[in-house]
């Protein structure tokens, strides 16, 4: 049979001429251009230099200093968001709740990669036993609601800023094991992975040097959402008050009791919450961007 | 020179499709595509006409663009007409449009794997378009579904009738398409590459099945192909298409005797041959194929083509006839050759 | 199909006992539960001890388990602390339908003082989940449709922020809006606290108005990121061989939508608005603590608070075994969906 079946090229010159790309620069090309993600990118800096430049000024002193005089003032000259309920600046609390709420939802994130890494590599190395029983306890966190679950837990360890961390962590990691797990079982009956396997490196090296790099693209993204996600969890449970404790500002504890002000002072939750919401709304917007600018499929060059 | 008598000149059958000037453009974050270019044919009833080409040379898409089934956006018929029993189907509104398709005209798809609705059962999709176009009752309606499914060949056709795709083989499911589109005596049925997704054997059976039920039914057959070999057996004409236009035009006899295009010429050069020796390697067309983000300029064939003179680069060639039967887009072969 | 379904119930056994295991361990740490059953009267350290004995929190904690599981009816419990076993244990264990006691309030089994509580969560969640259904259908099909028109992006815009926005923020601007200013600038505002107005009494269309806010806060989230998903796989079919030749046989646009299209793109969206059951229950959290709703969630809450045991694993278990039994329910209508799946 004569078949002629080439495909056309859609590639146009400047394309073709220019040096082949490294996957990271066309990832970063791809990132690039995706408008919304960039959009994202820019506002997240721009929050952490709110939180963290900002808290330079807006000491926490200055955070928890009480005026009981001046409690619940609206927005003016010396409180541009206000005051809350025992009189304290709502802008400083904010700045110096949004360095808490940041830095909770970045290690928490860290935190949770890593234990859903291990999780993930254990049982998709090992197989077997070990397997079937680190799945099984996947599952069966899986299916406890996931906010019920944490309430439980902020409960048992109390409000620390370290121990909240840990809780998230410790319920949000099955997400990532699965990834991580899925990829290694594709991954670990490779070629390349037999090939260094038989010329003896070690189970470390071939975990850490050959199959994590590869399955990198899903943890990036899973990541960057874990970051939004356990902001948004710091918020529930301190907004259920069961979060880190007062005085200590967080974005999510500033809004416990704030419903009880929603017609008298609707600055206490105005303000907080639409920075959560920007933060949450930016890190969707580059997880967005990541996941099209890490795989491999797109072809959006 | 010969002269073959093609069935259309020697008793001129009514004019069933006039396709004139059909241009067809994508836009594309990359650009724009040209797809079709400017391209005109006629097809006559009972007609079997193949168009040839390689994939991505528009030969589909000039088909779908004639049954209004080019996404709009990214698409767009930027000219021409396709007058078909009179009407010019480009103008049409989309209810008229309706009844023509699937009534007047049907098509066959290339991919009996995916072209077939995986979550409704053959007996769903086969009675649709009779009780949508036949106004049939839901009996009437499966009674001729299992009457078209024994005539090409499905055998227990009233039992599986209630089963779903994924229940067939992919030479049946071809044979459920096509039943499915004979369901109302289309006129005109326009077949797109239905063997290549199939096994050798199962190809030749449904080229087979085709040929007999056009025997049958007597409808007009546009036959889209990448595969000379089995254009030979089937077509009266032959279509070539390259870079979205027409390069060459012919009964399908002094095609293959005489091409008068050096594409044809490489395609033909590129059939494998019975009586070739066998070590000798299969000829492929040298060059990329066309960049279709650029407007075309010229013969679109020249930075491929071992005849290709200066003109070829700045001038487009159009059709000239060669003979009464034949026509050619080739500066070189077509018209006097080489007076340039 | 009913083999299958005994064997993703005989799975679901294991994985239960894996929940109550993680549960158990956790709420074995906390609190006081004596404290909890409360007030002055037990401040005597004999009494104490007694009730200790008679909670069984003298055991180890495996037997405590146990005598969570499966009761301890089974065996004598040495209730006045002499060494030798006097009384009949009475408690008969979560395996034959017995939560236990609450502590907070005397004299009520865990299962009554939950049960009480049942109907106006699946009221909340029933009513929720059909709410996100249509409008997601609706908008992500629509958008689908209109792709890249303006609509189709001030959708996208406005679904974006919907699934960023805390449930809790959309719940105060909702009450601030509709609630608060509404009533300020004369329109007709909507209840935001409670399930009916005491002064009316519970009538269906009381219910029905106080659940407007509660209903919209669950359901706002969900809506926005399924409208998205539904949006994608609607694309995605859309562009599949098997449309073309729906149109190809002149079929009705909106026959082919509703009928080709739709019932492929339903199952995607079967699977995610299944398992994500247990993140919808999150939301109705939220949402009853904020518009007094007197659900589950509130109790759990309130319950938490008090370290009330019994109710607060009872809910947890009750909650699991739903999850489990809905991801069971949609296995079922995928199957029920796409003929090429045959669970024998």
């Amino acid at each position: 049979m004569a078949t002629v079946d080439t495909p056309i090229t859609l590639a146009t010159g400047a394309d073709a001429l220019a040096p082949p790309l490294t996957f990271r620069q066309m990832a970063w090309r791809r990132f690039r251009r995706h408008r919304m993600a960039m959009a994202g990118a820019v506002i997240l800096i721009l929050l952490f230099v709110y939180a963290f430049g900002g808290g330079l000024i807006f000491t926490a002193e200055r955070a928890n200093f009480t005026d009981t005089s001046a409690r619940l003032q609206g927005p003016s000259a010396a409180h541009p968001f206000g005051t809350d309920t025992v009189g304290r600046d709502v802008l400083a609390r904010t700045i110096q709740g949004g360095r808490i709420s940041l830095m909770i939802g970045l290690m928490a994130a860290v935190l949770e990669i890593v234990i859903g890494v291990v999780v993930g590599a254990v049982a998709g190395y090992y197989g077997g036993v070990v397997d079937s029983l680190l799945m099984r306890l996947t599952e069966a966190m899986l299916i406890i609601p996931s906010l019920f679950l944490l309430i439980v837990a902020a409960r048992l360890v109390g409000g620390s800023v370290t121990w909240i961390i840990i809780i998230f962590a410790l319920t949000s990691w099955m997400y990532v094991a699965r990834i991580v797990r899925a990829e290694f079982l594709s991954l670990k009956e490779n070629e390349f992975i037999l090939a260094a396997r038989s010329i003896g490196t070690p189970t470390s090296q071939i975990i850490f040097r050959h199959i994590l790099p590869n399955s990198m693209a899903p943890i990036v993204v899973s990541a960057t959402l874990a970051v939004a996600t356990a902001i948004l969890s710091e918020a529930y449970i301190s907004f259920l008050g069961m979060g880190v404790q007062p005085p200590t500002a967080t974005w999510g504890n500033m809004l416990d009791g704030s419903y009880n002000y929603i017609e008298s002072a609707p600055w206490l939750w105005i303000f907080p919450g639409l920075l959560i919401l920007l933060t949450v709304l930016s890190i969707n917007f580059v997880g967005d961007g990541l996941r099209d600018a890490l795989d491999p499929r797109s072809r959006n060059v | 020179m010969t002269v073959y008598a093609s069935h259309s000149t020697a008793a001129p059958r009514p004019l069933l499709l006039d396709i004139r000037n059909l241009q067809v453009r994508f836009y594309t974050p990359e650009g724009t595509v040209y797809a079709v270019n400017d391209i005109s044919y006629k097809v006559h009833e009972g007609e079997v006409v193949a168009v040839v080409g390689e994939s991505g040379c528009g030969k589909s898409v000039s088909m779908m663009a004639v049954l209004g089934l080019i996404p709009r956006p990214p698409g767009e018929i930027a000219g021409g007409e396709a007058l078909f029993m009179g009407r010019d189907l480009l103008r049409l509104p989309e209810d008229d449009m309706q009844s023509v398709r699937g009534g007047d005209i049907a098509m066959v798809f290339q991919d009996p794997m995916t072209s077939l609705n995986p979550v409704l059962s053959v007996r769903r999709q086969m009675t649709e378009s009779l009780r949508r176009h036949a106004n049939m009752s839901p009996e009437q309606a499966r009674d001729r579904a299992v009457e078209l499914l024994e005539l090409v060949g499905i055998p227990d056709a009233a039992r599986r009738l209630g089963d779903y795709p994924h229940q067939f083989s992919g030479g049946m499911r071809q044979r459920v398409m096509i039943a499915m589109m004979l369901a109302c005596n289309p006129s005109l049925l326009i077949a797109d590459e239905p063997t290549t997704a199939l096994d050798v054997t199962i190809q030749a059976q449904i080229v087979e099945l085709v040929t007999r039920m056009r025997e049958k039914l007597g409808m007009a057959l546009i036959w889209i192909t990448h595969d000379l070999g089995v254009v030979a057996g089937l077509a009266e004409r032959v279509i070539v298409m390259y870079a979205g236009m027409i390069v060459e035009e012919a009964d399908v006899d002094s095609l293959f005797d005489r091409p008068r295009h050096p594409y044809t010429l490489a395609l033909l050069g590129a059939l494998p041959r019975v009586d070739r020796r066998r070590d000798s390697r299969l000829n492929s067309i040298p060059g990329a194929p066309p960049n279709l983000l650029v407007e075309p300029r010229g013969c679109p064939f020249a930075p491929r083509c071992e005849y290709v003179i200066e003109r070829c680069r700045v001038e487009r060639p159009p059709l000239m006839p060669v003979s009464p039967t034949q026509r050619s887009a080739c500066w070189v072969l077509a018209g006097g050759e080489g007076n340039n | 199909m009913s083999r299958y379904i005994i064997r993703r119930l005989l799975q679901a056994i294991p994985l239960l006992f894996f929940v109550s295991i993680i549960l158990f361990v956790l709420m074995g740490q906390m609190g006081d539960p004596i404290a909890t059953m409360g007030g002055r009267r037990v401040t005597r350290p004999a009494d104490r001890e007694r009730l200790t004995r008679q909670l069984g929190l003298d055991q180890p904690g495996y037997m405590q388990y146990l005598y969570w599981l499966v009761g301890n009816d089974w065996r004598q419990i040495d209730l006045d602390g002499d060494g030798v076993p006097d009384t009949t244990g009475t408690r008969r264990g979560i395996l034959r339908g017995d939560f236990g006691m609450s502590l907070m309030k005397r004299g009520q089994s865990a299962w009554e003082v939950i049960w009480d509580r049942v109907p106006n969560t699946l009221l909340l969640m029933v009513t929720s989940e059909v709410v996100i259904i249509i409008f997601a259908l609706l908008i992500g099909v629509f958008s689908a449709l209109r792709q890249y028109s303006l609509a189709d992006h001030v959708i996208t815009a406005v679904s974006f922020i919907g699934y960023s926005t805390p449930i809790f923020f959309f719940a105060l601007l909702s009450i601030y809006i509709f609630s608060v200013n509404f009533k300020r600038w004369g329109l007709p505002s909507l209840p935001a606290v409670g399930m009916f107005d005491p002064q009316v009494g519970r009538t269906p269309g009381q219910v029905a108005l106080h659940m407007i806010l509660p209903v919209a806060t669950i359901t706002f989230v969900s809506i926005a990121a399924y409208s998205r998903y539904i949006r994608s796989t609607m694309l995605e079919v859309l562009n599949e061989d098997y449309i073309r030749t729906a149109r190809a046989k002149g079929l009705r646009n909106r026959y082919i939508l509703f009928v080709h299209a739709l019932k492929n793109a339903a199952l995607p969206i079967v699977t995610l608005i299944g398992l994500d059951l247990a993140l919808l229950l999150g939301g109705a959290l939220v949402t009853e603590r904020i518009f007094a709703w007197p659900g589950m969630g509130r109790l759990f809450l309130d319950h938490m608070q008090r370290f009330d045991t019994p109710v607060v694993m009872g809910i947890l278990i009750l909650l699991s075994v739903t999850v489990i039994v809905f991801q069971i329910i949609t296995d079922l209508t995928y199957a029920l969906l796409d003929p090429r799946i045959r669970y024998d």
